[in-house]
């Protein structure tokens, strides 16, 4: 079957159709890695958007029931160029159409993937829509898609309520933006006592259950959209409890510590991008997955450092607060897909939490 | 880090003659570590013992030294150079072993040398068998079970222990060589006795079998601050067991999900960490297709085969980043020469797949076993991007040049069922064409699976091509149907084939439907960031990225030579080079279409743009369509860029220089023998015919012996010497096994003397940079011929002579640039054998040695320049005071079935340049070079020569009798020997007792052995045998008394004790 992939500048890719056939509209945006369709489609930071994946043979391995790194996908589209009907791989249990078939995600194949990112780099990330039907209407299409705005998607993606994984070791609270499987199970690997709460929980709750360390997740959207949770994180900070953060967790956290943010133009989005813990003074691949940023300019050098940049582009990649023990990073540590060399950052909160335990050090 | 102050001088060590192995790549890095290092302001030297390279240009290092490759040279190139530092990971692995034998002895450490880059005690980690697995196990990597052993019967008691199959490798060697699997105790006993003896250090790994095993590479890069970086991945489509140089291999791997991967992307960092490389380095797996078990294969602590296709896959410069980090640089301290705004800290996305395809010279060799193992066959390949596999695939056949264009092969189309069932269990180059046949009769994806190991996924690549193949069958396609084709890769000639029309018929449909190619940029960040690089590959899609802009420059399209084969080598991706570089600074933009990712033209600085893309008329058209060039040169890219001047021309694209009319009147039996009466040069007789029938009369009437060849090759492809009607009847059943749309040429053999050379004519005048002499008689192929500069035996009248059949012929011929031309001195007289309107292979040679850079001479002229005005003269170049000696250099060991004999048709892959002041030293140094051992005092020399060469014979028996050597000969060759009172030993020929030659070869006690064979390249039983054995035993073994007599003169006049070096940039 056709489908049709309009974006918002008006331009139009023809192509087949996959998985469902339903009509959507998202927020498009590419990503390049070459490997781990399954875990992004997953990736509940990617509620709202469609995913342009520029790697070009997509599907080759099928689907498994390992790699999902939450419930079910939350992207909204897949836009690739071509689809392997059949997946060769020891795991794969499903084709990657009947996957998206199953949970209803709207693709299109064969279109040039490469001149849609570019589209999408030159002019910035903008809205799309796919649709089957031959007798749509552009301008109608055009303004849906003008009317359509990423937001509330934190709120559809936590965990409906508390869940808990049980550990010998230090008792760590998540608060659950939007996290990736492979976060928690790090931790539980690190031999964490976990607890996950929605994203709404008030701090006061959480500071209560005498947690010995908390983890604030990655997740989806605009971060100065999550007004509450920017004050609860706020309290948390205060707490002077050992704090470990990534992505939009690390930007509800220099929000609530007087920083800015904004969008940028397309975003990072791969497993290939150079960072550099200005620390250790070694660069290490990660993985990423954000459309908004931290300004480094608003950094209130009393309040944090620069801990991480990203060597691309000089964006900045991490924080280390001075007055408490809390260090937060923009890229995946938990990987999944992606590289996995900045794993040793679950590590290094470990020890702060136990330093903190052991009333050594507070400060990360 | 910055880099080192206290660096100023460094050596480089290249790699020495082509051999299969060890071929243009490491040309390419060399050259390109070279400009990295002169970019940093360092004074370069140069060690490189093959002059068709690149890298030995004055324009690449301050210091050249075209010297062989040992210790001995290099010590006394070190002494009077005195550089700060080596770097010994650029020349593969000679220049690695080279470097590690000089510290180990203490040269490095006497001299205050340092090793730039990865130190020796890494080095030693990753090459030596039993460091490297005591590493892995510390650092938790899995090997496979295997064991070092020294002696045949360690070998055995090993592999009781673990069970048969095994792996046989031996250590320090290039491509494998001497390796195999072992399936039984008299294969194991056989491996690994030629491996050990092969082994540098007299060792061979034996280990646990795992063919069939998913076989997966990475590249990966780390700096002195322990930054770690993988560059790219690759998947071989052919499991475990084919070598990887051997193997088709896709970038990046395509059946791996993001676990799998990770995993053995984090194996690779924590090896070239564990390991402290400082620099590239190639990390091999096998991963077992069922679960996540894996082992490391191999690991080269240096640039490779794999680091070149790496780079040109992937646009990121490996062996230039690789350079800067020896130099102390940190990877984010390096600029990304691509994309120029971000580091060479980052890992490459590819949003295309890279298809690399081996060249394998069994068009060649048409005796040679076709069977692919674990040692490397291939001379060269192919590299394809497309943006399916398919597509990529595809394009990757069609530029192989083997005259396939599809997955059809006509031979297997014939087979019955059962026989391509059969043929399944095959591993040859033939395998991916039997698996497409086995699909279209109906063999399963899953049985092909079973039987081949080949994923199912790449399997199910072929069925879409297969299933597309049926529907074009049904006549002319319709727009949709005709899209799709050429999406998924379909050379217009192949859709013509399968409906019955023209290739212009389906380009004419095309231009109909309006279905053009767009071209994509090559930029590793898969559009992330904006990128100038001028590297482009072709798809159908709608975006065209490659807009030309009006530059006001005239714009000039050079067109490569593709992949690296016997008879076209590295020399021609040399000339290409030069011709860019000249018309860059003659102000012109330049194109190159070339697609052989291991060259130095396919760098994406090279040229102003770079299409990397198939050599063949559908392809270069549509390139000259989008950028509508001034002008095409086509002299440079050997018999490739010739084929397609027709093309060009066709299409109304001016061909510089020569015409593709001058071309054909060349190549033109009819019309160059008209030219010939014309200038009045004398030829031996000869006709040209079709059939067997023809050829046999032909040389009835010419008389016998004559020389067999078709027409329109290179490198006396499938030519031979006839003496009889049998021998023809032969001959042309092997000629006409390869489509034949030319006809084949009979000539009258005789057996002079042969002269060679090359000329630049202006339409007037012609310069000759240097008269070049083969050492060995007419007979044997220019490419496999010891050649000297300046000649011994070529009378001042002959060179006269020659200088004016050149200039006739030229300027008949409408030659505007390059000319080569061969001829025969023949009873005090001149005849012509052949004339090239082209480059040659002995271009590059002789520039060096000359000082006449003949391919800028050629450009200018090309554009209109007159030789009067470019300051060399004209006529024959004023000649050295010093002699060069070019020594052909061969791959037997690496081809099991193939003939060692010399004759007509070449055989050799590469050369090495020997030079000095007289000529004996100069051959000695050649010899050298070669690495081949001059016999001395006391060394055992066996004699078995035919009875034409036995008077001959007696002259060189007695001066090696002189030079205190001990002669063996058999029967024949015996008796002549005693009656003329030389004293010799009988020996047995095979089958007749004991001790045979056989037996002296096998206990090694022979050192060199002539062997002049009664037949030029059919086996002849013994000799064949004899050979083949003597090659597999590392004994000299010769087969033309001019060579024979060449290597006494080395060693009666030639002094291995005052060898000196030479920089060529001072003469």
């Amino acid at each position: 079957m056709n489908a049709t992939l309009i974006l918002e500048n008006g331009a139009i890719f023809e192509g087949e159709s996959i998985g469902s056939t339903e009509d959507v509209v998202c927020e498009m945006v590419f990503n390049t890695s070459m490997v781990g369709y399954q875990e992004i489609l997953t990736d509940p930071s990617y509620a709202g958007q469609g995913v342009v994946m520029t790697y070009p043979l997509i599907g080759n391995y099928g689907t498994n029931d390992e790699d999902d790194e939450s419930v079910h996908p939350w992207a909204d589209a897949l836009i690739i160029r071509h689809l392997a009907p059949r997946g060769s791989n020891f795991r794969c249990t499903s084709t990657l159409n009947d996957y998206l078939i199953r949970h209803g995600i709207t693709g299109i194949q064969d279109i040039d993937t490469r001149a849609l990112t570019r589209i999408l780099r030159i002019q910035g990330v903008m809205n799309g829509v796919i649709t089957c039907r031959e007798d749509y209407d552009r301008e109608e299409l055009i303004e849906r898609m003008h009317a359509y705005r990423v937001s509330g998607t934190v709120e559809r993606v936590t965990c409906p309520k508390v869940q808990h994984m049980a550990g010998s070791g230090p008792r760590i609270a998540m608060y659950d933006f939007g996290a990736k499987r492979n976060m928690a199970k790090r931790l539980v690997e690190c031999g964490c006592d976990l607890t996950i709460y929605p994203a709404h929980t008030p701090a006061d709750e959480v500071l209560a259950a005498g947690y010995d360390g908390i983890m604030l997740s990655n997740g989806p959207g605009d971060p100065a959209d999550c007004v509450e949770i920017i004050a609860e994180v706020r309290k948390l900070y205060e707490s002077g409890l050992p704090i470990f953060a990534v992505c939009l967790g690390h930007q509800l956290m220099a929000l609530a510590t007087g920083a800015k943010s904004h969008k940028m133009a397309f975003g990072h989005r791969g497993a290939n991008h150079p960072v550099k813990d200005l620390r250790r003074g070694r660069c290490y691949i990660t993985s990423q997955n954000h459309g908004y940023v931290i300004e480094k300019e608003s950094i209130d050098p009393a309040v944090a450092e620069i801990s991480h940049i990203n060597v691309n582009d000089g964006s900045l990649e991490g924080l280390r607060y001075l007055q408490r023990p809390v260090f937060t990073v923009q890229f995946h540590p938990e990987a999944s897909p992606g590289p996995v060399d900045t794993d040793y950052l679950f590590g290094e909160f470990l020890d702060v939490v136990r330093a903190a335990k052991e009333g050594g050090t507070r400060h990360a | 880090m910055p880099k080192d102050p206290n660096i100023r001088k460094v050596l480089v060590i290249g790699s020495g003659p082509i051999v299969i192995g060890q071929a243009a790549e490491f040309d390419y890095a060399g050259t390109q570590a070279c400009r990295s290092l002169k970019e940093e302001g360092m004074e370069v030297v140069l060690v490189n013992s093959n002059p068709a390279t690149i890298m030995t240009d004055k324009d690449v290092a301050d210091h050249v030294y075209i010297e062989p490759l040992n210790t001995y040279s290099l010590k006394a190139i070190l002494e009077r150079e005195r550089p700060d530092a080596l770097l010994p990971t650029l020349g593969g692995q000679i220049g690695l072993n080279l470097a590690m034998a000089l510290y180990e002895d203490g040269t490095l450490d006497r001299l205050g040398v340092r090793l730039l880059g990865t130190s020796a005690e890494s080095i030693r980690k990753a090459e030596d068998r039993q460091g490297f697995k005591d590493t892995m196990e510390s650092i938790g990597q899995p090997c496979i079970v295997s064991k070092v052993v020294t002696t045949v019967q360690d070998a055995v008691d090993f592999t009781n222990e673990i069970g048969y199959p095994v792996i046989v490798r031996p250590a320090y060697t290039l491509g494998g060589t001497g390796g195999g699997i072992a399936y039984d105790e008299a294969m194991l006993r056989e491996i690994s006795e030629r491996g050990i003896s092969l082994s540098r250090v007299g060792e061979v790994l034996i280990e646990r079998c795992i063919s069939g095993w998913k076989e997966i590479e990475f590249e990966v890069m780390r700096d002195s601050a322990g930054n770690v970086i993988t560059i790219c991945s690759m998947e071989n489509l052919d499991p475990v067991g084919v070598h990887t140089g051997d193997s088709i291999v896709i970038a990046p791997t395509q059946t791996l999900a993001n676990k799998e991967y990770q995993m053995l992307r984090t194996a690779a960092l924590d090896i070239i960490s564990a390991l402290e490389i400082e620099g590239g380095c190639n990390c091999q797996f096998a991963l077992h297709p069922e679960s996540y078990e894996y082992a490391v294969i191999e690991v080269n602590p240096r640039v490779s085969r794999s680091s070149a296709l790496a780079s040109k896959a992937t646009g990121y410069p490996i062996a230039k980043v690789a350079a800067k980090i020896a130099l102390g640089y940190t990877l984010d301290e390096i600029p990304n020469a691509v994309t120029g705004k971000t580091t060479a800290c980052f890992e490459p996305a590819l949003d295309y797949c890279v298809m690399k395809l081996p060249r394998l010279p069994f068009d060649k060799f048409t005796t040679a076993k076709r069977t692919l193992g674990t040692q490397m066959k291939a001379t060269g390949e192919v590299m394809a991007i497309g943006n399916s596999f398919a597509n990529a695939l595809l394009k990757a056949i069609r530029s192989l040049e083997l005259n396939v264009h599809s997955l059809r092969l006509p031979k297997l189309q014939a087979m019955s069922t059962k026989k391509i069932w059969d043929k399944l269990f095959d591993i040859d180059d033939e395998r991916i064409f039997v698996v497409a046949e086995a699909l279209r009769r109906g063999i399963t994806p899953e049985e092909i699976n079973r039987i081949t190991k080949i994923d199912i996924w790449f399997i199910d690549r072929l069925g879409t091509i297969v299933k597309l193949e049926n529907k074009l069958s049904q006549g002319l396609p319709d727009a949709k149907t005709l899209r799709f084709a050429k999406e998924v890769g379909f050379a217009d000639s192949f859709i013509a084939e399968l409906c019955g029309v023209t290739r212009v018929d389906i380009r004419e449909l095309r231009r109909k439907y309006g279905i053009q190619p767009t071209y994509k940029m090559v930029d590793t960040c898969a559009a992330e960031f904006d990128a100038q690089t001028p590297y482009y590959y072709s798809t159908y899609d709608i975006e065209n990225e490659s807009q030309p802009v009006d530059t006001g420059k005239k714009k000039v399209l050079v067109l490569g030579s593709g992949p690296i084969r016997i008879g076209q080598g590295i020399e021609f991706d040399y000339c290409s080079v030069h011709s860019v570089w000249s018309l860059k600074k003659l102000g012109c933009e330049t194109i190159i279409v070339n697609n052989n990712p291991e060259t130095v033209s396919t760098d994406f600085d090279i040229a102003d743009r770079l299409y990397f893309e198939p050599l063949t008329p559908e392809d270069v058209e549509q390139i000259v369509e989008l950028e509508k060039p001034w002008g095409a040169v086509v002299q440079f890219g050997g018999q490739t860029a010739i084929k397609l001047a027709k093309t060009l021309a066709d299409m109304g694209l001016p061909i510089l220089g020569t015409s593709a009319d001058g071309v054909d009147a060349a190549e033109d039996r009819e019309r160059f023998d008209e030219i010939l009466n014309l200038c009045g040069i004398p030829r031996a007789a000869g006709r040209t015919i079709f059939t067997t029938e023809e050829a046999i009369a032909a040389a009835n009437e010419v008389g016998y012996p004559v020389l067999v060849r078709p027409s329109y090759v290179l490198g006396g492809q499938g030519m031979e010497i006839a003496y009889n009607d049998d021998n023809i009847r032969d001959f042309m059943k092997i000629i006409n096994m390869t489509v034949q749309e030319h006809p084949v040429l009979v000539d009258k053999y005789l057996m002079g003397r042969e002269v060679e050379v090359d000329g630049v004519f202006d339409g007037e005048d012609i310069l000759i940079p240097g008269v070049m002499e083969h050492v060995e008689r007419a007979g044997i192929h220019s490419g496999d011929s010891i050649s000297v500069y300046p000649p011994l035996n070529v009378a001042e009248k002959h060179k006269q002579t020659i200088l004016r059949y050149t200039r006739d012929l030229a300027k008949h011929l409408g030659v505007i640039g390059l000319i080569n031309v061969q001829f025969i001195i023949y009873q005090d007289e001149v005849y012509i054998i052949e004339a090239n309107p082209r480059s040659s292979r002995t271009i590059p040679y002789i520039s060096k040695v000359t000082g006449v850079p003949i391919i800028d001479l050629a450009t200018k002229v090309m554009l209109g320049a007159k030789l009067r005005d470019l300051g060399y003269g004209v006529d024959i170049y004023p000649e050295a005071k010093y002699y060069a000696v070019k020594m052909p250099v061969f791959s037997f060991e690496k081809l099991t079935d193939v003939d060692t004999n010399l004759g007509p048709e070449m055989k050799s892959t590469g050369e090495c340049l020997g030079l000095a002041d007289t000529f004996p030293q100069a051959l000695l140094k050649a010899f050298k070079g070669a690495n081949m051992k001059v016999p001395k005092r006391g060394s055992r020399v066996i004699l078995t020569v035919k009875d034409q060469d036995k008077e001959e014979v007696l002259g060189l028996a007695r001066e090696m009798v002189e030079l205190g050597m001990e002669l063996y000969a058999t029967r024949g060759t015996y008796a002549y020997l005693t009656a003329h009172d030389v004293p010799v030993r009988f020996v047995h020929r095979l089958g007749h007792g004991h001790p045979n030659i056989m037996d002296m070869i096998q206990s090694g006690v022979v050192d060199m052995i002539l062997n002049t064979p009664r037949r030029t390249q059919r086996e002849d039983g013994d000799g064949w045998r004899i050979r083949r054995s003597a090659v597999e035993h590392s004994v000299l073994c010769l087969t033309s008394v001019d060579t024979c007599r060449a290597i006494l003169t080395a060693r009666k006049e030639g002094h291995s004790e005052q060898i000196v070096p030479i920089d060529i940039t001072k003469i």
